[in-house]
């Protein structure tokens, strides 16, 4: 492999990293929020609102509805709006975010929902509110299930990352569209799709690794 | 007021402060298109420091009913009075308040299983805003009046279910409740794990004056720790009384199906006509009651099944005996038996007496 290659293919590592890492961070920022909102306002949840829940609701299946390469078309306007530009890593973290929060939202939700109901009757029934009840008693009792959605969100995440190198963005993603695809280097493509399948083991690895060092219940 | 009335015609209700009140409790849930009424005008009065125990068969509304107290379900009509508060008319930080002097514990336990022992104990004080260092040490002393002060430091999948029962004991003590809930509290754990919770649970009454509401479907958990009893069948309390007299003269068919020693046995609809179920108190149990009775009625019986319990502190026992058919020998064992003062009841008589109407509500 030629230096050059080499180096091109360590700088699409570094700016999928980024574009995934920081896309996942701000993506979780929103879609916890959210993903609490849909649980707690739920008609069995702790608070239960039918207004607000099938508002947020409708907002997170519509955004998650819309395949990511249109969304990410779509949105170029909000995009140049918000980083002032379409092309590069940095503008892919946008449409990333808008594709990703409403996942994370619904992944949030699910896990929350895993909670034993009988952990929240007893948190009820020693006079907890709601905020103490979500922030001392579901979440932290969620958290395993919440690491292990983070993993599944941040290979899903790069899954979306690579496909915006069809359109300008950066990564590996980017290298395999442009030498594999349009120049026909099949070795390069290969090499990014190798390098996809490893980093997608260590994120879900490494979540796994990191439940199972914290969850209290496997002890 | 009717519940007044009760409460003096009643010498055991007049002399204790009333802690609990439920007045004409009646709870309806819609899971379909029909309604289901799990409690139906259910009153009951709990005085301060009793260990009160509410026995029925699943699905006699007994849950329910203990989880309109704190109101976790909240009743569909009555009224809830803990220590003079109606708690239905509370708003939703004063129910919140209400309920940190209701302790709670459960049949699964129910501890954060993310959070170690002390700081599972630790959570009430935290919501209540407890500073760091007086929680610390209340969290020290609870696990201490549990005796688990060893596994402050373990996590709930570490221990056994006995130890975890203490721990949401220790928890639930925490922010110093007059009153604990205890919603089938014994029914996951084994029998000599069963008896030492209950005694732990009377030590707590005894040692902090707490009053304990004990929902069951096992007898043997009334008999070891409750003075009183309500018996439901059908979401209604059908018989209540001393837990000594529901258990020697048991009135509702509910009741005698609880208490009676074996199921195959006892005196159902189906019962054989010549049994006689004895039940004995204090002295008598250790009598030789049977080879006197032999030897004075000149008749053979045969123990169909016997047991005997320590209730309150006194021995009781029960046991279900077959006669001859010889109509004469019957009676001289009867007689025998009203002679000695032992309380027995008659399978025959025991099929077709029909609940009677005890319930007061």
């Amino acid at each position: 492999m030629s230096p050059e290659l080499a180096n091109l293919i360590l700088t699409g590592v570094g700016e999928t990293l980024y574009m995934v890492i920081v896309s996942t961070l701000v993506a979780y920022l929103l879609g916890v929020p959210l993903g609490v909102i849909l649980y707690v306002t739920d008609s069995k949840g702790i608070h239960p609102n039918r207004l607000v829940n099938l508002t947020v609701g409708i907002v997170v299946n519509v955004l998650r509805s819309i395949p990511f390469l249109i969304l990410l078309v779509m949105i170029l306007p909000f995009t140049r709006l918000v980083v002032g530009t379409t092309i590069g890593s940095t503008a892919t973290i946008v449409p990333l975010v808008v594709a990703a929060a409403p996942y994370v939202a619904r992944m949030v939700e699910s896990s929350l929902k895993e909670v034993d109901a009988g952990v929240l009757e007893a948190a009820r029934a020693m006079g907890s509110s709601v905020l103490q009840m979500i922030v001392r008693v579901v979440l932290p009792e969620a958290r395993p299930s919440l690491l292990l959605g983070a993993a599944i969100s941040l290979a899903t995440i790069l899954g979306y990352s690579a496909m915006a190198g069809f359109v300008g963005g950066g990564g590996l993603g980017a290298i395999a569209v442009n030498y594999g695809y349009y120049r026909y280097q099949l070795d390069v493509m290969l090499i990014t799709v190798v390098l996809l399948v490893i980093i997608v083991q260590i994120f879900q690895e490494g979540g796994l690794a990191l439940v199972r060092k914290t969850d209290k219940r496997l002890r | 007021m009717r519940y007044q009335q009760l409460a003096t015609d009643r010498p055991q209700f007049r002399k204790a402060r009333l802690v609990i009140e439920l007045r004409h409790i009646e709870k309806t849930f819609r899971p379909g298109k029909e309604t289901v009424t799990a409690v139906k005008d259910v009153s009951l009065v709990i005085g301060d420091g009793e260990i009160f125990g509410i026995i029925g068969f699943s699905g006699a509304g007994k849950s329910t009913l203990v989880r309109c107290i704190n109101l976790l379900e909240r009743p569909t009509s009555g009224e809830v009075i803990i220590d003079g508060t109606d708690l239905t008319k509370l708003s939703a930080k004063e129910l919140r308040a209400a309920r940190k002097r209701i302790g709670m514990i459960f049949q699964q336990f129910n501890l954060f299983s993310q959070r170690s022992v002390a700081a599972n104990v630790r959570y009430p004080l935290e919501i209540e805003g407890t500073p760091k260092a007086e929680a610390a040490r209340r969290v020290t002393e609870l696990l201490r009046l549990v005796e688990l002060e060893d596994k402050a430091d373990a996590y709930p999948a570490q221990l056994s279910g006995g130890q975890k029962q203490r721990v949401a004991i220790a928890r639930a003590l925490a922010s110093n409740p007059s009153i604990i809930l205890c919603d089938e509290a014994t029914s996951a754990l084994d029998p000599l794990t069963t008896h030492s919770i209950l005694e732990l649970l009377r030590k707590l009454n005894q040692q902090l004056g707490v009053t304990i509401v004990v929902i069951t479907h096992e007898m043997r958990v009334i008999e070891q720790i409750c003075s009183k009893v309500a018996v439901m069948s059908d979401g209604q309390v059908v018989e209540r009384g001393s837990v000594r007299d529901v258990f020697l003269r048991p009135q509702s068919e509910t009741a005698r199906r609880l208490i009676h020693p074996t199921p195959q046995t006892g005196l159902s609809a189906a019962a054989p006509v010549n049994t006689l179920r004895l039940a004995f108190t204090g002295e008598e149990s250790g009598a030789p009651v049977i080879s006197d009775l032999t030897v004075q009625c000149n008749a053979m019986v045969s123990i169909l099944s016997a047991n005997t319990e320590n209730i309150g502190g006194r021995p009781f026992g029960q046991m279900l005996i077959e006669m001859p058919d010889d109509k004469a020998a019957q009676r001289r064992i009867c007689d025998y038996l009203d002679a000695r003062g032992i309380v027995y009841e008659r399978g025959d008589e025991g099929s077709d007496r029909m609940p009677s109407p005890v319930d007061e509500a």
